[in-house]
This record gives C-alpha cells, structure tokens and sequence, in this order.
C-alpha cells in the first residue's frame, strides 16, 4: 500500500510551497464559479462551497463550512494553462531582401496545479499525448515543469460520469500527491517520487487505517452517485451511425455556439492567423483554440466540407467518442460533464450517446 | 524547487526564394523555390510542403517536381484565396516561408512489375507530377505505364508541353479528355472514367496499380469503376485534400474520420477509405 | 486481304460480338458497310435515325450547334461504341449532330430492319438489352459527372 498521511489544512501545504517560491495554481472563486488561477495567498483558497450542475446550469452554493472541495469542477479545466488559448509562435519583419523570421518564446516557472479533479488529470494525459504525437514540444514541456496535486472526488455533481469513464472519481492518472477530504481534514497520498519531495520539512501524521478506509468509501460513494453513464460500446457504436436521423434531431437543438469545445478539457483543435502592423512591416504568427463547430473549420475551396450542424456535431462527439481511440489510444472524453453543464440549449451528451446506441 | 522552463517557439517556417514563377494556365502558377541557408529536402512524389506568404497567412501545396533534381522545389498553385492569391503573385527573388514536407508518399516503390495507371483530374495532375517523373526515372521497374487526363476544357489542361512529351517519347500511353470542347480539339470529350476501359486495354487488371488524384467525385467513381473492372481495391490510391494548418496532426482541422489527412494522407490506399467516402459532410 | 463477312466484323465487336452467332447472323442480315472520313457528318440533328452505327474504328464527336455559338463537343465516341439511341426509341428522330473526327468504320444497321427482327424474336430483344443497356448506362453516368463539372472554375 502507498504511503498516506493526514492533514488537517491544506493551507499549511499551501504556505510551505509560495514560500519556497513555487507558483500556485488552484480552483479560485471568479464569476461566481472556481476556476483554476493563480494563488498568491493560501487564506484565497474558497471553502464551505458546492456546486449545482445540470444540462444548461451552474450555480456555486453554500455548503458544509467545514469542507473544502465539494464543490467539483467548475467552467475550465487546466487546458486554459497548458494549451493556452492564444499563443504567439513567431513573428516576421520585412527587410530590403525579403522577410526574416523571429522564433517566440516563453518562460514557464515551477508551477503546482493544486486541486486537479482525476477526470481532468485523465484530460492532461490524454492532450499531452496528442501533443507529443504531433512533436510540439510545448504541453509536454509545461507539464515537467509542473507538479500535480490531485483532489479526489468525494462528491460528484449531477453531470459527472467519470466512473463510467474510467477516469474518476479517485485519481487513475499520473499526479504527485492526492488529497481526499476526510472528517476533519484530509487524507495525504504520494503518487510519485517528486510528491514525496514536495512534503520534505513537513512532518505529517500518517493515516490510520480508519481514514484510508473512510477515504476509499467516500470515492466509492461518488461513483455510485453518478446519475449517468456512457454506454460501454459507444465508440464501436458511433462509426456505425453516421447517417442515422437522431443526428438532426441534435442539430435541431444545437446551436453551434461552440460553448462544448471551449470548455472541454481534452478538445485541441486550432488556428494559426497572422496579425500584422499596419505599416505592413510585420507580421505576428498567432495560434487560438478553434472548434470544428465553426463553419470555416473544414472549408476548403469552394466552402465548408461540413456545412450542416448535424455533420458538425457529428463530428464533434464522433472524434470525441470514437476515432480519438484510433489516434490516440483512449477515449477523447474523461466524464467531467462540462459540456453538458455549460451548454447553452442543455444538450446532453451522454443522453444523446444513448440515443445513438439505442437500437443496437 | 525546479528551475523556469523555455517554452520553444513552434510551427516555425524556413525561408526559401523564388528562382522563377512560370505561369501554367490563367489562374496557376508553378513556383520553383530554392532555400535562402541551408540544404533543399526535395520530399517525396505525393507528399507537401506548407508555404507561407508574408503577412497572409500558410497553406498546404504538393511537390510537383522532379524528385531526383535538387536545382528548385516545384510547386503548383492555383489562385483560389488570399493566400493562393499572394503566393502566385510573388516574383523571382521574393522570399516566401515553408514548412515540410509532410505526408504519406505514392507508393511507388512497392509497384516493381506492374502496369501503373495515372488518373488525373483538374489540377489533380500536380500532386501526380512527381510520381510520373520518378516512374519514368525507374521505367524498367514496371510493365508499362499509362497516364490518363481528364480536364474542363482544352485550355485548362495543365503542363501540356510536357504532357506531349512523355507521349511523343512514347515513355507511356496518355489518354486527354476534356468536360467540353471547341472546334478544333482532336481529343476525346469525355469525364476519365469512359477512358479507364480503354487506358487498361492490354493489361490483366490484376496487375494494374491506379495512382488516381483529383476532385473527391472524381477519385470515388475512378476507383469503383476501376473495381468493377477487376482492378484489386488494394491496389488503388488517392490523394486526399482537407483544410490543413499545422501538418503535424494537433491543429484538427484536416481530420477524415479517424485520420489526419496531414500525417495518414494525404495519399490513401483506396479500399482503407472507400466506406468513409460515401460518408456525407465527413 | 482477306476480306470479312459483316457477321465476323459484327462478331468482333466489343457490344454486339457478346450476342450468340444466330443472333449475330440475324443481324447481319439488317447491316452493311460504312466509311466516313474525317470531318464528315455521320448524322444530323433533326433527321429521322434510321441506322444503327456500330463504331468498329475510328473517333466520333457528338456536337451540338446554334447560330451564335460554335459547335460544342459534347461527348466524343470511339471504336468499339454504339452510336446514338434516337432508332430504338419513338419518334425515331436523331437529337445531336455526329462528326466523324478521325476515318470511321462502321457496321450500320437498318434501324426499321432490326425493330422487325426484335418484335419477330424476343431473345434477340432481350440481348438487344442485355448488352447494349450498359453501354448506354456507363455512357449516361459519365454525362452526368461531364454535368457536375468537377474540376473547377469558370474562366473559360
């Protein structure tokens, strides 16, 4: 059995690394919902929220004073830190003999991702992956650069199905530490030799067996709570659809706002534009989150080779679901549920798999 | 504690400079470009590079040269969008970024002793260039070579000097067909799958290997047609053209089901994609 | 040279040489001989289809004309085709102008003669649609890829 300790606050953590000059990054309170941002004081850390969440609806409620992190995951997961969505990669100047081109670069301090919910650990697996494949070299680079402080889920939202994801809701995927909030505070867990090192100087209790025990009930209990699941066969399922009629019924109800791209944490895809000064001297080479939910994603000369919404949700879910296995060995979805929660017209994608999979 | 990281620049173009713009039909023009520092990768027959123009923007073009010739790079371009626009536009001397080549090549290699059919459409004929040229360069290697041409009308028949000679040569058998012609044009009228009947005669359709580029309709009647006539799915490939950004499969955009048209293609072998294809708005 | 009768020429076509050879024999009794060179009218627009053009050489533009523009080939045939449709079908009428492009051998069949013989003997009928209907389908698929116009712009 790995090596568990108890915490009774994690501001102590908190305080030991700002102090040894890591940055912090953690679920902050912003517009009425937890994002991940900077922590430049460990008191920052909210406490005594929960969240709603339903097809369409979020709100961040009151709730056990005492607790930490009930309240799961909020709009944006932490693609926004590792994939930002804007990223300039060059720039060019134009001279006497032609143009010359300017690398851009960046620098990235050591950094901890403080309360990363296991399905978005999956999620920064599963981009690191396509990152490495495609040979950029940034995600990857970022991510050694960062050490991951994993918070177990021991409430689950109505629209989290990471158990039938088989990413949640304990930590699968790689992270340092994991905390799970037990009574009266928090069972510490190492993941790896660097977690081992963030507790140097912090002498912590170890956990009995009763806490370990209560943690693991706690995850299970979340698990079992999860209203919906994916249907298990869905990516065979989905290559064997392309024409069915439910597409159109979606269509009929989306409304290619994109919202699903933007907040999902594994979604990628973008575009490259050039900004230039209006002398026309220079040129800036700029990368942005794009979505395949815009017209000019597939256009190609003489239009868009997926002008129907149905085609483009299509698409979406299919490569989410199903051809993400074939590229990238896994899943393209981890079950956090963002995308049903923020959109707009309250589509549901689980609902709308199971649909798909009916008639089977 | 761990030190701050370098974030490295990504996506980053090399510069090349335009030895000549020779014109090829009103709207395309063939680049030969030549790197500014450095050594010339000539790429392989079906494979792209992505050309940038100053301030415009970057877009995915085939190599259309002669593999074995490192003097220039080849590229044909035809002016459909701003940046098609800018490329076609620039002048010998004017410098241009580039990034590649990428993609998966024709197959030539693997052909040894078979009797190979070209199918081009349009400008189809401009990704097919290269693998002509290295197939004439190794003609012993197969049976024989055929080459058929399918265009809108006779003025918009791409290379036709060379195309004239390869025929004149008698290197291999070329077969033109137009959508609609003139008075005057002696050739066939015609879309290319009349002709496949004729471009096979004298060959066991089991020993054809069809290299096909054009449009999408094209390519997917080409290929069935050549099925029905005993021509293995196997032994048919197509290239595939999608919005290409980044070449190197994490920018999304070219996706074709599974596959990334820029890193699995854009050269496909026919029966590994046919059920896709029917696949409408894929 | 050894000449042949129209019954081997028939025999050796790609469409017709499929037929049995009593079927062929029937056919040759409708049929003779003919040559155009080049340039030449094979048929006209307008004018009732009385023959049957089986094409054994040559190249054959298929063209339509009006007075302010100049003829448009719209499709060309070739040794080895059957020309036309117009004789099977009421009224019987030729729709597009033919033009021999390069010298044409063809087998011309007497359209009425061959009518007589399919409503006299259904199997040659019903071979009549066996081979010639695919032709005819191949041909019609093509024209309406020719329609589609897919290889792009409208500049010339």
């Amino acid at each position: 059995m790995a090596e568990s300790y108890f915490l009774t606050d994690p501001r102590r953590l908190l305080e030991d690394w700002l102090s040894a000059g890591w940055r912090v990054i953690a679920p902050l309170l912003r517009d009425d919902a937890l994002v991940p941002d900077i922590l430049h004081d460990p008191d920052a850390l909210p406490r005594g929220y929960t969240d709603q969440q339903a097809p369409g609806r979020y709100r961040l409620v009151p709730g056990d004073s005492e607790r930490w992190f009930d309240a799961v995951v909020g709009p944006q997961g932490w693609k926004r830190w590792l994939h930002p969505p804007e990223r300039k990669l060059w720039s060019a100047r134009r001279g006497e003999t032609g143009f010359e081109v300017t690398p851009d670069t960046e620098d990235w301090p050591a950094t901890i991702f403080f309360g990363v919910r296991p399905c978005d650990l999956a999620a920064i697996a599963r981009q690191a992956e396509v990152f490495r494949r495609a040979g950029d070299p940034a995600y990857t680079t970022r991510l050694a650069a960062t050490r991951i402080v994993a918070v177990n889920c021991g409430r689950s939202a109505e629209t989290c199905f990471c158990a039938s994801m088989q990413t949640g809701p304990g930590a699968r995927s790689a992270h340092d530490l994991a905390l799970t909030e037990i009574e009266g505070g928090l069972l510490v867990e190492i993941g790896s030799k660097d977690g081992t090192a963030m507790l140097e100087g912090r002498a912590l209790p170890t956990a009995t067996p009763a806490q370990v025990q209560q943690a693991a009930l706690r995850i299970e209990a979340a698990a079992t709570s999860q209203p919906r699941a994916m249907p298990a066969k869905i990516a065979k399922r989905l290559q064997e659809v392309p024409d069915d009629p439910h597409w159109e019924e979606i269509a009929s109800r989306c409304l290619h706002c994109a919202n699903c791209t933007a907040v999902c944490p594994t979604c990628f895809c973008t575009d490259v534009t050039d900004r230039t000064s209006l002398d026309g001297k220079t040129a800036e080479r700029w990368q942005r989150w794009d979505s395949c939910f815009s017209l000019d994603f597939s256009f190609l000369n003489g239009g868009p080779v997926r002008s129907s919404t149905a085609a483009r949700y299509r698409q979406w879910m299919t490569h989410k679901l199903s051809s993400w296995h074939e590229q990238f060995g896994s899943s393209g979805c981890t079950g956090c549920g963002r995308c049903i929660t923020w959109c707009p017209a309250g589509i549901d994608l689980v609902a709308e798999a199971g649909a798909l999979a009916k008639g089977e | 504690m761990i030190d701050p990281v370098r974030i490295p620049s990504a996506l980053l173009p090399r510069l090349f400079r335009v030895v000549e713009n020779c014109p090829e039909l009103s709207d395309v023009s063939t680049l030969a470009i030549l790197p500014v520092d450095g050594t010339l990768d000539a790429g392989r027959p079906g494979q792209f590079n992505m050309l940038y123009a100053f301030g415009v923007g970057e877009i995915a073009i085939s190599i259309s040269g002669n593999p074995s010739d490192n003097s220039a790079l080849l590229h044909t371009i035809r002016n459909v969008g701003a940046v098609s626009g800018a490329l076609c536009a620039l002048r010998e001397g004017a410098t241009l970024g580039l990034r590649g080549p990428f993609g998966t090549p024709w197959p030539l290699t693997d052909q040894t002793g078979r009797d190979l059919l070209f199918i081009a459409g349009g400008l189809g004929l401009a990704p097919l260039r290269s693998a002509i040229l290295q197939a004439l360069a190794m003609r012993s290697a197969f049976r024989s070579i055929s080459l058929l041409v399918g265009a809108r009308s006779p003025s918009q028949i791409l290379y036709p000097a060379q195309l004239a000679d390869w025929a004149g040569g008698g290197a291999l058998r070329l077969s033109l067909t137009v959508d609609r012609a003139i008075p005057g044009w002696t050739g066939m009228v015609g879309v290319v799958t009349t002709r496949l009947e004729r471009a096979l005669e004298g060959c066991d359709p089991a020993n054809v290997s069809a290299l096909v580029c054009g449009p999408e309709v094209m390519m997917r009647h080409c290929c069935l047609a050549l099925e029905d006539m005993g021509v293995p799915s196997s032994a048919q490939w197509i290239s595939m053209e999608r919005n290409m950004k980044c070449a190197t499969g994490s920018c999304g955009h070219c996706q074709f089901g599974p596959d990334f048209v820029c890193r699995d293609g854009p050269v496909f072998r026919w029966d590994r994609i046919a059920e896709r294809l029917r696949i409408r708005e894929i | 040279m050894k000449t042949q009768s129209i019954a081997e020429l028939l025999s050796e076509h790609s469409i017709l040489g499929r037929f049995d050879t009593d079927s062929i024999e029937m056919l040759a009794g409708c049929a003779r001989n003919l040559h155009f060179g080049a340039g030449e009218m094979i048929q006209r627009e307008g004018e009732p289809a009385a023959l049957v053009h089986v094409l054994r050489t040559g190249d054959v533009a298929i063209e339509i004309s009006a007075a302010h523009i100049a003829p448009t080939v719209v499709e060309t045939v070739h040794g080895g085709d059957i020309l036309g449709w117009g004789w099977l079908i009421p009224p019987y009428r030729t729709m597009f102008d033919a033009r021999a492009m390069t010298e044409v051998s063809c087998v011309a069949l007497d359209a009425a003669c061959l009518r007589g013989k399919c409503d006299a003997d259904p199997m040659l009928g019903y071979q009549l649609f066996k081979y010639w209907l695919p032709h005819l389908a191949a041909r019609f698929r093509a024209q309406r890829l020719q329609v589609a116009d897919l290889y792009g712009r409208d500049d010339d």
